[in-house]
């Protein structure tokens, strides 16, 4: 068995409630934190981890947090990204379900770093039970003495707060979130000024996603440099993945990174292999906004290095040939998918989630949707994947928020690796109706059309 | 003082000053320079808050400042990105830029209706400046557009939602200088639209402003609705005694014969408000009698209305010589 930090009690019965999670060692952490570490100290110590922000750009959780503005007299606040809504990723459910004191925790020890005596969890709407959960968890806490006022005697104060978003993806971008937590319709803001000077209610915050916070405490347990040693490079600790689509075993795994994707995904101990014998035609590996990933440059990059689960291994090869590990929604096709049904589908999700500020996503978004619609139903004109080439390559970088890019990505890496694909929606469109393309035919070479 | 250059020219500014900004004080000490401005749609600078929406004005930075040399990674909104002293911006010069721009003006007219023959907007619209300048003959849009029923909203003013960007100037008028805000942004993505609480109209003094900062013809005054082409009438400066402590009163008639058709506020070389005007000027005085006429006014924008014939600023030469400007005493800060 490999190493897990955040899952390794989640089996236990009744981890869900104070009494069982502290008895199996829950809130060591905090204690810790509290009563013998600085913030400083705790702040140093996840730098030192290297631990990168899971929620899907990867940015380190210590740097983050060292540029959170310290003006005195000025509130500063704690927020925990808990807006999951991206199609894939399905971790941060499964933590929270499963050992909410794990966030709790967490909270309290990011808190304490950070100087902040208010912390939300901005959690997606659709996850209206686990509002219970954490609700349920966060009481429990405060009534040992966890939470509220002058903490285990410490003086320190904290409150949590769960508040639940309306459905709407954009408010997992840090700044949509922070409008829509204030009240406010959840548009993203124009950047600078960032969160950590101008954030919730004009003070500095940091957002942080909820696997990034629930991080911390197994750091501050073992402390920074022995939480930098499990992983592989600049990828250190842990990771949750979710994995879905054609395998025989999905579900979150948490995996130590540095673990090859071969192994992740044909292995018993994780998915398992793919579902019914099939072949593997493609993978997302990272979320739906990522590149999508041929079968032939899944488990080997272009150079014919073995590919890792890592942050620097997914994106060798920049997008010409990698992907992203995003928020660990590792998507499988097996040779029976359509890849430009999907890319509609994808595109259809982020025409629907754009918000509508920007002119280049909001009306792009809805153009590839139509064309995506027209070749996956057979009605496609060959113009039309160059053109839509044209549009993501208009919209990417090009918007207020990240929304635009993450639309993008998956268009352009679709039409660069399973280009033939597309072409064979047009020239046989009946067909197409009928059946599947099946694997893409030709092995890698360098893509005709410039990169994103 | 910061030092930046656009397009080759040099300029000092007030720190805090915007890309944009920089630009326009160029242009408004140097003329020749005005087309050198990056367009801004939604970017408005009495309107707190605005810009960054829209996109047109997007410009490369190829050189931070003097202390971080680094160029931006991605093309940046100039209308909310503020000068670094040293900085270099491409804006003209810069193929990125302008095949970015292309692009937004087309993302903007995708689902923009073409009735410019029936939209009293045409001859001062934004968006027809824009498409004439950086738009394509041609749209690679096939499919159907998104509409909406045209709506009232209010008893001055007429909404048709289908020609609205989205660019939320009149948000935040309403915001701004109204008393109350009854409208706003209902829905999300494409199928966003400016609409009113039900059964609610916006009704106070100042409501007519957000007619004057639409950049298109989605907000228009139903007081001069189809009664003429803008070119067709003629612009006079006027002003009255104005009882409403907000309003200066000074206007612009426009007028057919001795026929006061529209009354607008004034309008800077940046197509924006100098200052907002109450309704009681803009829709109650259509007579004579309640000006004080001070002469015709000279319109300095170019478009049709400036005389007839649509100048476009392509056709006027871009200057790309390299050229030091101080900055005058006074110059406007952002």
């Amino acid at each position: 068995m490999s190493t897990k930090l955040l899952l390794d009690k989640a089996h236990i019965a009744g981890i869900e409630t104070f009494e069982i999670y502290r008895k199996e060692g829950g809130y060591r952490a905090a204690e810790k934190a509290l009563k013998s570490m600085t913030p400083d100290e705790i702040t140093e110590e996840v730098k030192k981890s290297g631990l990168r922000g899971r929620g899907g750009a990867g940015f380190p959780t210590g740097m983050k947090w060292s540029f959170l503005a310290k003006p005195e007299g000025v509130p500063r606040y704690l927020v925990c990204n808990a807006d999951e809504s991206e199609p894939g990723t399905f971790k941060d459910r499964f933590l929270m379900e499963k050992i909410p004191h794990l966030l709790v925790e967490g909270l309290i020890v990011s808190s304490f770093a950070l100087g902040a005596n208010t912390a939300y969890i901005y959690i997606r709407g659709e996850y209206a039970w686990i509002v219970h959960i954490l609700e349920k968890a966060i009481a429990e806490a405060k009534n040992n003495g966890f939470l509220g006022k002058n903490i285990l005697g410490t003086g320190f104060d904290l409150e949590i707060h769960v508040q639940r978003g309306a459905g709407a993806y954009i408010c997992g971008e840090e700044t949509a979130l922070l409008e829509s937590l204030e009240g406010k319709r959840g548009n993203p803001r124009i950047k600078p000024p960032f969160p950590a000077v101008k954030g919730l209610y004009g003070c500095p915050t940091v957002v942080n996603n909820v696997e990034s916070i629930a991080a911390a405490v197994p750091i501050v347990n073992m402390t920074g440099d022995e939480y930098a040693k499990i992983g592989l490079g600049r990828s250190t600790g842990t990771k949750l993945i979710s994995a879905s689509g054609n395998i025989n075993k999905p579900g979150v795994y948490e995996i130590v990174l540095g673990l090859s994707v071969e192994e992740f995904l044909m292995s018993d101990e994780y998915c398992g292999g793919m579902k019914n014998g099939k072949k593997l035609k493609a993978c997302v590996p990272g979320g739906s906004s990522v590149p999508i990933l041929p079968h032939d440059l899944l488990f080997k990059t272009a150079n014919g290095e073995t590919r890792l689960m890592t942050y620097e291994s997914l994106s060798d090869g920049g997008f010409a040939t990698g992907s992203m590990l995003g928020s660990g929604g590792f998507i499988v096709y097996d040779e029976d998918q359509c890849i430009v049904e999907n890319t509609y589908n994808f595109t259809r999700f982020y025409r629907h989630e754009s918000c509508g500020q920007c002119s280049p996503c909001r009306e792009g978004t809805g153009w590839m949707e139509k064309l995506l619609w027209r070749l996956d139903n057979g009605q496609g004109k060959m113009e039309d994947i160059d053109l839509l080439w044209d549009i993501q390559r208009k919209i990417e970088g090009n918007t207020i928020c990240p929304l635009g890019d993450a639309a993008s990505w998956p268009v352009a890496a679709a039409i660069r690796h399973f280009r033939e694909e597309f072409e064979w929606h047009v020239t046989h469109p009946k067909e197409a109706m009928e059946r599947n393309y099946g694997l893409r035919k030709n092995i890698y070479v360098a893509p005709t059309t410039a990169g994103a | 003082m910061a030092k930046v250059t656009i397009d080759g020219h040099l300029m000092e500014v007030p720190d805090g000053t915007t890309i944009l900004n920089a630009a326009r004080m160029m242009a408004e000490h140097h003329p020749e320079l005005s087309a050198n401005v990056p367009p801004a749609m939604c970017y408005y600078s009495k309107l707190e808050g605005s810009g960054g929406k829209c996109r047109t004005c997007l410009v490369q930075v190829t050189k931070g400042s003097e202390k971080d040399p680094r160029p931006m990674p991605k093309l940046v909104a100039s209308c909310r990105t503020t000068v670094m002293d040293g900085m270099e911006v491409q804006n003209k010069l810069s193929p990125q830029v302008q095949d970015a721009r292309k692009g937004v003006v087309e993302f903007l007219l995708l689902n923009h209706p073409l009735d410019c023959p029936v939209c009293d907007q045409a001859g001062e619209c934004h968006l027809q400046d824009l498409g004439y300048e950086h738009g394509s003959q041609n749209t690679r849009y096939e499919f159907k557009r998104r509409t909406f029923e045209v709506e009232d909203i209010g008893d001055k003013v007429k909404l048709h939602m289908n020609r609205c960007i989205l660019c939320y100037r009149c948000v935040f008028t309403a915001n701004q200088i109204t008393e109350g805000r009854v409208h706003g942004i209902i829905n999300r993505g494409d199928h966003a639209e400016i609409s009113t609480y039900i059964h609610q109209s916006i009704d106070n003094d100042f409501s007519g402003n957000v007619i004057d900062v639409c950049p298109v013809g989605a907000l228009t005054d139903k007081t001069f609705r189809f009664k003429s082409r803008v070119w067709n009438t003629n612009p006079y400066n006027a002003h009255r005694e104005c009882t409403n402590p907000k309003c200066n009163g000074h206007v612009v008639l426009w007028m057919a014969g001795n026929d006061i058709l529209r009354v607008t506020a004034r309008k800077d070389q940046w197509g924006e408000v100098e200052s907002f005007i109450c309704n009681e000027c803009r829709f109650d005085k259509k007579s004579l009698g309640d000006w004080i006429l001070e002469g015709p006014r000279k319109v300095d924008r170019h478009s049709v209305i400036s005389g007839g014939h649509y100048n476009s600023l392509s056709d006027k030469k871009v200057l790309t010589k390299s050229t030091t400007f101080a900055v005058m005493e006074g110059s406007k800060k952002d």
